[in-house]
């Protein structure tokens, strides 16, 4: 919530107002998350407004971040990990354009960060908000769709049904096969959609330092992981939750312990494994880190993404 | 080859300036006014103010024109438009029994007050291509009867005077109508949220579903009690004066069904009604709205609830096709993180397979 009041006159040459939404509805959303910060892990409806992108592609989290920008906020954009990827760099505009903030592709640098699929690999720090982006926010959606009968569940913390899709993984496969959009429990109380992000990133939301903010156009709903809130993944005593894990370390800047994106080269099988964090990737890079095939990487992958920047330069 | 999707800022510039170019077309042809879409095209307009819930017929037609003739992409353009403009307040109800009708039908007397009016119609016409609308023509002035002059009270109205069909609920101060634009639908949703969200639904899923009742799932045996288009004043109470004035005109089609009820222990046989009002001239549309309208109605009616139609949450969940053509679409967005973590569960679980697999064959060996 860093929007100063100057915010509310200031116009962009767009004509809208600052990023985008009127200020009644920047409240609007703005109790939503209050609220949502209140209740770690419950979904609060709030009344979702129809955006000049389509839903399913970021509406909720555009709507989120509107509400809490401030024009000295700097902003980060990033879709699968990476700051380059077409939906992050139409959202990142959309923002330039009518709110006129900084933005940059540095996790450190930015004061909000709007994302999809992925949490940085770097931690993040008190102070910083993380926004994502939210396709299906009803964990117990694809166990039950009736949402009169999933409010209905999480008010009477009725979970029974989670652990019994958790356990038929396990008789079926030996494992629990859900390797995305894992779902957690926050605060001991609400099981909770962590968006379509990977399980590897689960861990990172447990007793974050940073303001964790959910938006769900579509399915208007927004909900919030206060910071240094306990974030526990689903999992049974004999069968512990686990991440998902590489074999081989990146092979633009060698690090290990970080989600990569399988890059296929020809059609032959070659392939390679590189960071999905791109910020993460070339910071290390800059920092000496040389991965096998650092020489011989598409230039497009290992060249620097260039978006940076303020409104002007864009 | 691999190509990186990566890069995407100058791909997305290029583009959308192809965009531009492909909706152009061949230059040597004159460029579409958005004036020949709003007057040529009136019902592709009519639809887009309807789904996009903004009378606008100029503003349409620009969506239209922009959309490159995509009317889905056209209402989500004014939709998105509509969402930046300020709410002042709800209209009075219209007042559609006192509209300037353009077309009147029933097709439950065969003559009433106010007559049968056909009006500009597809009806009864054989659909075979006009060649001779290949070329500029001149068009012959059409005959005219008298219009507008003879009153023409509403069927149902003359159902409701003999007792034979259900009251209305009336309009009260004391239970405003919800709007799902500024508050989140939860269900059970009213009927007023429910009128609302058909009245923006997608045309094509509303037909499908009142064709549905008509097949037999969630029947309720329909009659046209009348559909009329025309054009009806827009009355607003503005605070300050605390009187209402006219706003002006809107061309809207109403459709009231007639449906059979039983009755119950309480309530005596009687006909009931299915709703549908809709934006400019959309007879199809108002008449499905109308249909699925009462087919939601099944479980305050105390029906059996069988179908689709029926069902309130499944209904309302889908019917708008900007929703849902967004999260169709949002399909095409990467989702190679995810399916990163899919492959090598896939992976995993075949080597476990194939290494289950192997067990039993030695045994065959041995």
């Amino acid at each position: 919530m860093t929007t100063p009041l100057r915010a509310r006159a200031s116009r962009t040459e767009t004509g809208y107002n600052f990023a985008y939404l009127d200020e009644q509805t920047k409240r609007m959303i703005r109790r939503a998350i209050l609220k949502g910060i209140a209740i770690p892990g419950y979904q609060v409806p709030f009344a979702s407004r129809e955006m000049p992108m389509p839903y399913g592609w970021g509406t909720g989290g555009v709507q989120v971040t509107a509400a809490v920008l401030g024009p000295d906020d700097v902003l980060k954009v990033i879709d699968q990990g990476s700051d380059d990827t077409t939906n992050a760099v139409s959202i990142r505009k959309f923002f330039v354009k009518t709110a006129g903030v900084a933005t940059t592709t540095s996790t450190a640098d930015a004061t909000i960060i709007q994302t999809r699929h992925r949490i940085p690999e770097a931690s993040l720090k008190a102070g910083q908000i993380l926004v994502y982006q939210v396709p299906i926010p009803e964990p117990l959606r694809f166990l039950e769709p009736r949402e009169t009968e999933t409010r209905r569940m999480h008010a009477l913390e009725e979970y029974g049904l989670m652990h019994v899709k958790l356990y038929e993984d396990i008789a079926r496969h030996k494992t629990i096969a859900t390797t995305y959009a894992y779902p957690v429990k926050v605060d001991g109380r609400y099981v909770m959609d962590p968006s379509p992000t990977p399980k590897f990133d689960n861990p990172k939301m447990h007793r974050s330092p940073a303001l964790q903010l959910f938006g769900a156009g579509r399915e208007k709903r927004i909900y919030a992981i206060p910071p240094h809130t306990e974030v526990i993944s689903l999992d049974f005593d004999d069968y512990p939750f686990e991440v998902n894990r590489f074999e081989s370390p990146c092979a633009l800047c060698a690090a290990t312990g970080v989600y990569l994106d399988e890059v296929i080269l020809d059609d032959a099988g070659g392939r390679m494994f590189v960071c999905s964090d791109t910020d993460h990737c070339e910071g290390r890079r800059a920092d000496g880190h040389r991965g096998s095939m650092l020489g011989d990487a598409p230039a497009t992958l290992a060249s620097k993404a260039n978006v940076g920047g303020r409104a002007d330069d864009v | 080859m691999y190509v990186a999707v990566k890069g995407g800022e100058l791909a997305i510039e290029n583009a959308h300036k192809l965009l531009d170019v492909a909706r152009r077309g061949d230059p040597a042809i004159p460029e579409l006014t958005v004036t020949q879409i709003e007057q040529q095209l009136a019902l592709s307009v009519a639809r887009v103010m309807s789904e996009g819930s903004l009378y606008d017929p100029s503003l349409a037609a620009l969506a239209i024109k922009q959309a490159r003739g995509d009317l889905i992409e056209a209402i989500f353009l004014v939709r998105a438009y509509r969402t930046t403009l300020p709410r002042f307040g709800a209209s009075e109800p219209l007042e559609t029994d006192r509209m300037h009708v353009s077309r009147r039908i029933s097709a439950t007397y065969k003559d009433l007050p106010g007559g049968q009016v056909l009006g500009p119609t597809f009806d009864y016409t054989h659909r075979l291509l006009d060649f001779t609308l290949e070329a500029e023509r001149e068009v012959e002035p059409a005959p005219r009867a008298h219009q507008g002059i003879e009153a023409t009270p509403r069927v149902t109205g003359l159902l409701d005077a003999e007792g034979l069909i259900e009251r209305n609920p009336q309009a009260s101060d004391d239970t405003p109508v919800g709007d799902l634009t500024r508050e989140p639908l939860s269900f059970p949703a009213a009927r007023d949220l429910r009128l609302q969200n058909l009245a923006r639904g997608d045309e094509g899923f509303l037909l499908a579903l009142g064709y549905s009742t008509q097949r037999g799932y969630g029947r309720n045996h329909p009659f046209v009690g009348e559909i009329r288009i025309g054009r009806v004043e827009i009355q607003f109470i503005a605070e300050e004066l605390g009187f209402a004035v006219a706003l002006g005109e809107i061309e809207a089609t109403e459709c009231e069904m007639v449906t059979q009820f039983m009755g119950t222990a309480e309530t005596p046989p009687q006909f009931t009604r299915g709703y549908g009002l809709v934006f400019g001239q959309s007879e199809r549309k108002a008449m499905s709205m109308a249909l699925v309208d009462r087919a939601l109605r099944a479980g305050e009616l105390g029906e059996e609830l069988t179908a689709p139609a029926q069902d309130v949450e499944f209904v309302l969940s889908h019917s708008d096709n900007v929703q849902a053509t967004g999260f169709v679409e949002h399909l095409k967005l990467p989702h190679y993180v995810d399916f990163q973590s899919e492959l090598q569960l896939v992976r995993r679980l075949q080597a476990e397979h194939a290494a289950a697999k192997v067990v039993p064959h030695q045994e065959v060996a041995e």
